[in-house]
């Protein structure tokens, strides 16, 4: 079979929470053969699980089902294919309701296709049996230290499920975790054939997911010299003009906003980035230092010469469990003397709480006089003097929810009860809210069985 | 020589890593990078940093960029979800470390665009 070249592979969701025009504009403004989307940050993974723990049929990422009920018919017409971990800690149940919402629209003969075999959490205990020791990656701690809190553990898959589920047909591709560079590496695996041994391909890849997997990231977004960039309110999504050699142009549809020039995309590429020449996956580990970046056109910046190695014998697993509790509150405070009113509450609010046998160590407890340099404290060329207004947020930790709770009580009373010009105290009484702690964890890569299911909308 | 922030020859990009973060410094030309390289030691950008960043600094390269890539080891008040800080994930950093002030030789202000 004839290779196609170059294959287009866009990303439209850059994390939880991003804007729902990103997928939208995407499939509407210009051609597109792959549109990936990411739903999942470490802390999702723990809400899902207590959604799915309450509700069976919940656990994933509805905003994804929504999203597709408005493009369907497009990405039909168009023929593009879907890539998203929008499954979160449910991948079935998201299936499930995908191919409600295409059997709604009168669609048939639609494939879905869902990669589990990421969600460890039944297993833990098995695996901790067997010798796998789950340890704490930065402090080296057992995980026996936490397992009684765990509330998810997810291993970030390989990229090769995802191709699997595109060779038998699938044209909506459902992941639970797995690391955001491979739903863009996957399409390329199938598209190109590219081997496990293929390391400077499979790295090629993942560079490439990696520039596009926070979206507009690379084309304008969170940019140091933003005065420059045009039309942000219509940025661009970025997308990646991929060949079959590993090499590939970082671009976006005519007409859209934002830039792509060798400064945004090395903004992107810096971004969590840890040791350059060892960035690792659980398909290679890709040297950032070893690829070339050339500016070859307006918004087109082409990468080539991206070398990989062998990737590890583990995969890296998210393990996230409860870990105390948090509160936190603010109120505005204006002018004059805004700032030594603000420090005056501050005061005055662990006082009260002191009076009434509520003291928090300096570890558990916040105190931010925002517009004063909370950001950039201690740099001197960034310290204001008396400024119009201050926020003033101050915030408690600790394991035990009644005293965290306690504290919300002793802030809007300042507004009758402290000095003038108390206000802003919007959202009323800061309540505890639950810690999620993170737990990165290496576990045996044979202990782990993708499973790939592909199903068609409406039967065959 | 000419005191400037290091905005006038450089860019930044931050954001969280565990529980700290990581700041990419990218030079606005190869003259800039090689001063860089030579005078943004990591001590230098601990210094900078120390009341936001509590632990060690750690500096990587990467010429192919033009990057100087920091990793502040302690700088959001418990990593994740556990932080009460306004910046809980370190996106300001960048524009922090952007304001610190160096004495840059004329040649390489010369050298080097202006944003």
């Amino acid at each position: 079979m004839k290779k196609r070249e170059p294959v287009l592979v866009a990303n439209g969701q850059g994390f939880w929470g991003d804007s729902l025009l990103g997928p939208i504009r995407l499939v509407r403004e210009g051609p597109l053969d792959y549109l990936t989307l990411d739903y999942l940050a470490e802390v999702t993974m723990s809400i899902m699980q207590k959604q799915r723990a309450r509700k069976p049929d919940a656990g994933y990422a509805t905003d994804f089902v929504r999203m597709l009920e408005r493009v369907m018919p497009e990405l039909v017409k168009k023929n593009i294919r879907v890539v998203a971990n929008a499954g979160g800690v449910n991948p079935q149940a998201c299936m499930k309701a995908v191919l409600a919402a295409i059997e709604k629209q009168g669609i048939r003969g639609v494939k879905v296709g869902i990669v589990e075999g990421d969600d460890i959490l039944g297993q833990l205990d098995e695996l901790l049996a067997s010798g796998e020791k789950l340890a704490n990656m930065d402090t080296g701690a057992p995980l026996s230290s936490v397992r009684a809190s765990v509330t998810s553990a997810n291993v970030y898959m390989s990229a090769f499920p995802i191709a699997e589920a595109l060779d038998q047909g699938a044209q909506i591709v459902i992941t639970g975790r797995g690391t955001d560079p491979g739903l863009v590496l996957g399409p390329l695996i199938h598209e190109y054939g590219w081997k496990k041994t293929d390391y400077d391909l499979l790295a090629a890849g993942t560079v490439a997911g990696h520039i596009v997997e926070c979206g507009a990231q690379c084309t304008g977004g969170n940019f140091s010299d933003w005065q420059r960039v045009p039309d942000m309110a219509r940025i661009g999504y970025p997308i990646v003009e991929a060949y079959a050699d590993g090499s590939f142009v970082i671009t976006k549809h005519a007409g859209t906003g934002g830039v792509i020039d060798l400064a945004t995309v090395t903004h992107q590429l810096a971004y969590e980035m840890g040791d350059p020449r060892a960035y690792l996956g659980p398909d290679c580990s890709a040297d950032f230092t070893s690829f070339a970046l050339e500016q070859e056109g307006k918004d087109r910046v082409r990468v080539r010469g991206v070398r990989g190695h062998k990737p590890t014998d583990t995969f890296k697993v998210s393990i996230s469990y409860e870990d105390g509790w948090k509160a936190v509150g603010q109120l505005t405070i204006s002018g004059p003397d805004a700032l030594a009113k603000a420090r005056l509450c501050a005061e005055i609010v662990w006082k009260r709480l002191e009076l009434d046998g509520c003291k928090y160590a300096d570890s558990e407890k916040l105190v931010e006089f925002v517009g004063a340099n909370v950001c950039h404290a201690g740099i001197e060329s960034a310290e204001r003097n008396d400024p119009g207004e201050v926020v003033l947020r101050l915030g408690v930790k600790g394991r035990d929810k009644e005293r965290i709770e306690r504290f919300g009580y002793e802030l809007v009373p300042l507004v009758t009860s402290g000095p003038p010009g108390v206000t802003g105290f919007a959202g009323g009484r800061p309540h505890a809210t639950e810690i999620i702690g993170f737990w990165p964890a290496l576990v045996s890569k044979p202990r782990i069985t993708p499973k790939v299911t592909v199903v068609s909308a409406g039967g065959s | 020589m000419a005191l400037v922030p290091l905005s006038r020859i450089a860019m930044a990009r931050s954001g969280d890593k565990g529980e700290g973060s990581n700041v990419g410094v990218i030079a606005r030309s190869d003259a800039a990078y090689r001063f860089l390289k030579r005078e943004l030691t990591s001590e230098r950008v601990r210094q900078h940093m120390r009341a936001i960043n509590h632990g060690p600094v750690k500096r990587h390269e990467a010429d192919n960029m033009r990057l100087l890539n920091f990793l502040l080891h302690d700088s959001l008040g418990g990593g994740g979800s556990a932080s009460l800080k306004t910046d809980a994930q370190g996106k300001t950093h960048g524009l922090a470390l952007l304001r610190l002030v160096l004495d840059v030789p004329p040649d390489i202000l010369e050298a080097t665009p202006a944003p």
